[in-house]
């Protein structure tokens, strides 16, 4: 069907997705899951109430989240440059995905760690434990499976913005699809980029859910 | 000398704002909690039993006065200083508030975790636990594995994993069923005994009051109706709330009790039913039992019944003498409840 070359391509098209996907979730959640965990410890009755920076926090996350994507990739691109050095490339594409992906999951973090019974939490106040004790021995631990389903999501979510980011020169598969199959009309490309996003997720999701399932306690 | 309360509380007072209006969930509460007592607190939903316990260790800061832990003035410690005061109070809660991704086991070190203690003492610390409640086959089970009163037996081990001084209990049995409950309140009473825990049980139902309390508070509207021994107020309880409360499954006995009616309180000194049978044969006039809660534990009874008395009011107080000198508690029944 398709010469080596092309099949080198789609080879390198794929693992450029798989970086861009895997490294941006990665840095996303570095932002994210700290401000996840923010917005539900500063709200009034947990452990540390702070109303007015909750209700800023949230709200900036709002207006993240509100941007679409596209416009997004354009308009930080004076950050890629400043940080990476360029704007093509699948580097280069991290920056606006980790941005659009960091307010995303700050809110699933947010549910996850919400799922976690306050009474737990008022047992291990009631056995002295401090708010860092209870960040790290009981929310984390305690909303992990929800924590990996919500990793699961954003892992998928966060490929499809990354085959958006094709568009503007980002690299990867999206790349690829967009080069060979939009503009030169190729459908056979188009189809087989396609087929692999399609496996690509299929395979991450079920991993996800199977790690999520097989770590959490409640079930058996 | 007069031992030093455990736990002393002085004109304690707790009110909720909420956008629209203002809760005074607690009002002037005094109490003195001696070492060694298993102390009831019991009331009505909604009379601020839960906050008066979560006030105790501090969970629910007071909007004014005092609680006195061991002597010192938890209102004037600093964060750490209160977190290492908790530790001395362990606590269990309705809903047992395990730890789900933790095994047993681990459920039980985690208080030690938090304190600092290394693994291995951990460990050997929460298998001596489990050995006191009785499950130490269920060590790598994970809660949801476990039934509701196994649950609470993990969540009393880990309350007692720090060693207290002090076990509040909030509401331990009520999602529990009464086969499940008397082994709970045995298990309670088996750690104050043996390891001269003070306990402090939080409940709405006088039975859990009876079958384990030495001393008791009713608590009706925010304030403390009435509290002392338990043998005193279940006796003669001065109050309408306690009166309520000591008589409240009798619920609907009021309406059709007459002028008079009799509560007869059972206190173990003798068995129920020769006592009402010797006296119906002796004076040949048969007494209506309008309402009657006894055990008998070991031949001996205990609880309360409701007499309706013959009219002819010399026979009847006849009978009354005939209780009394049997060694039953009397009185008339006057409840405006
Ligand atoms: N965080 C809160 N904010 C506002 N009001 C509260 C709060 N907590 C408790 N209250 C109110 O304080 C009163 C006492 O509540 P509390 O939970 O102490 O009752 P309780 O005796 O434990 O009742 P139950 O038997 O139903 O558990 C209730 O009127 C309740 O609505
Ligand atoms: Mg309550």
């Amino acid at each position: 069907m398709f010469d080596t070359t092309t099949w080198l391509m789609l080879g390198e098209g794929l693992i450029d997705t798989l970086y861009m996907t895997l490294f941006s979730t990665a840095m996303a959640y570095l932002l994210g899951l700290p401000m996840g965990l923010l917005l539900v410890i500063t709200e009034k009755d947990s452990i540390l109430p702070l109303p007015a920076f909750n209700t800023a926090l949230s709200v900036i996350i709002n207006l993240m989240r509100s941007i679409p994507f596209l416009i997004f990739l354009v308009w930080v691109m004076p950050i890629t440059r400043a940080i990476v050095g360029t704007t093509i490339g699948s580097t280069a594409t991290v920056v606006p995905l980790v941005l659009a992906a960091a307010p995303f999951i700050a809110r699933m973090v947010e549910s996850s760690i919400k799922e976690v019974d306050p009474g737990v939490i008022e047992a291990a106040q009631s056995m002295g434990a401090t708010r860092a004790q209870i960040v790290w021995k009981v929310l984390l631990p305690e909303a992990m499976p929800s924590l990996i389903v919500g990793a699961t999501i954003s892992v998928t979510t966060i490929l499809g913005y990354s085959a958006m980011a094709g568009f503007v020169g980002g690299g990867g598969l999206g790349d690829i699809a967009i080069r060979f199959g939009y503009y030169r009309y190729d459908d056979e490309i188009m189809l087989i980029t396609v087929i692999i996003l399609v496996l690509v997720v299929q395979i991450l999701q079920e991993i996800g859910m199977r790690i999520a399932n097989t770590s959490d306690r409640r079930k058996n | 000398m007069e031992a030093q309360p455990i736990i002393s509380i002085q004109h304690l007072s707790k009110t909720f704002y909420t956008k629209t209006s203002e809760v005074h969930a607690l009002q002037d509460i005094n109490l003195d909690i001696l070492p060694g007592q298993i102390y009831g607190i019991i009331g009505m939903s909604g009379a601020g039993k839960s906050t008066l316990v979560r006030c105790m260790n501090f969970l629910e800061k007071p909007t004014g006065g005092t609680v006195l832990f061991d002597g010192v003035d938890l209102g004037a410690m600093n964060a750490q200083a209160l977190n290492e005061a908790r530790r001395s109070m362990g606590m269990i809660f309705q809903q047992f508030n395990l730890l789900m991704q933790r095994t047993a086991l681990q459920n039980i070190c985690f208080p030690l975790e938090i304190a600092g203690v290394k693994k291995e003492a951990a460990v050997a610390r929460a298998k001596e636990l489990l050995e006191i409640v009785d499950l130490a086959d269920k060590a790598n089970a994970y809660p949801s594995q476990l039934s509701g009163g196994q649950k609470q037996r993990i969540a009393i081990a880990r309350a007692l994993a720090t060693s207290p001084k002090v076990l509040l209990c909030d509401e331990a049995t009520s999602a529990l069923d009464p086969k499940t409950t008397r082994s709970i309140l045995t298990l309670l009473r088996d750690i104050n005994r043996r390891l001269g825990i003070t306990v402090i049980i939080i409940t709405h139902e006088m039975s859990v009051i009876e079958e384990i309390c030495t001393h008791v508070a009713i608590i009706a509207d925010s304030k403390i109706a009435e509290s002392g021994t338990v043998q005193d107020i279940f006796t003669h309880p001065q109050t309408a709330a306690a009166q309520r409360l000591v008589f409240h499954r009798a619920g609907n006995v009021e309406q059709s009790v007459g002028n008079n009616a009799l509560r007869i309180v059972f206190n173990g000194n003798a068995s129920s039913e020769p006592v009402i049978a010797g006296m119906v044969l002796e004076f040949k006039s048969p007494v209506n039992i309008m309402y009657a809660d006894t055990r008998d534990i070991d031949g001996k009874a205990f609880g309360q019944m409701v007499l309706q008395m013959p009219e002819d009011a010399a026979i009847a107080e006849k009978m009354k003498y005939y209780l009394t000198t049997h060694g039953l508690t009397v009185e008339e029944v006057q409840y405006n409840v």
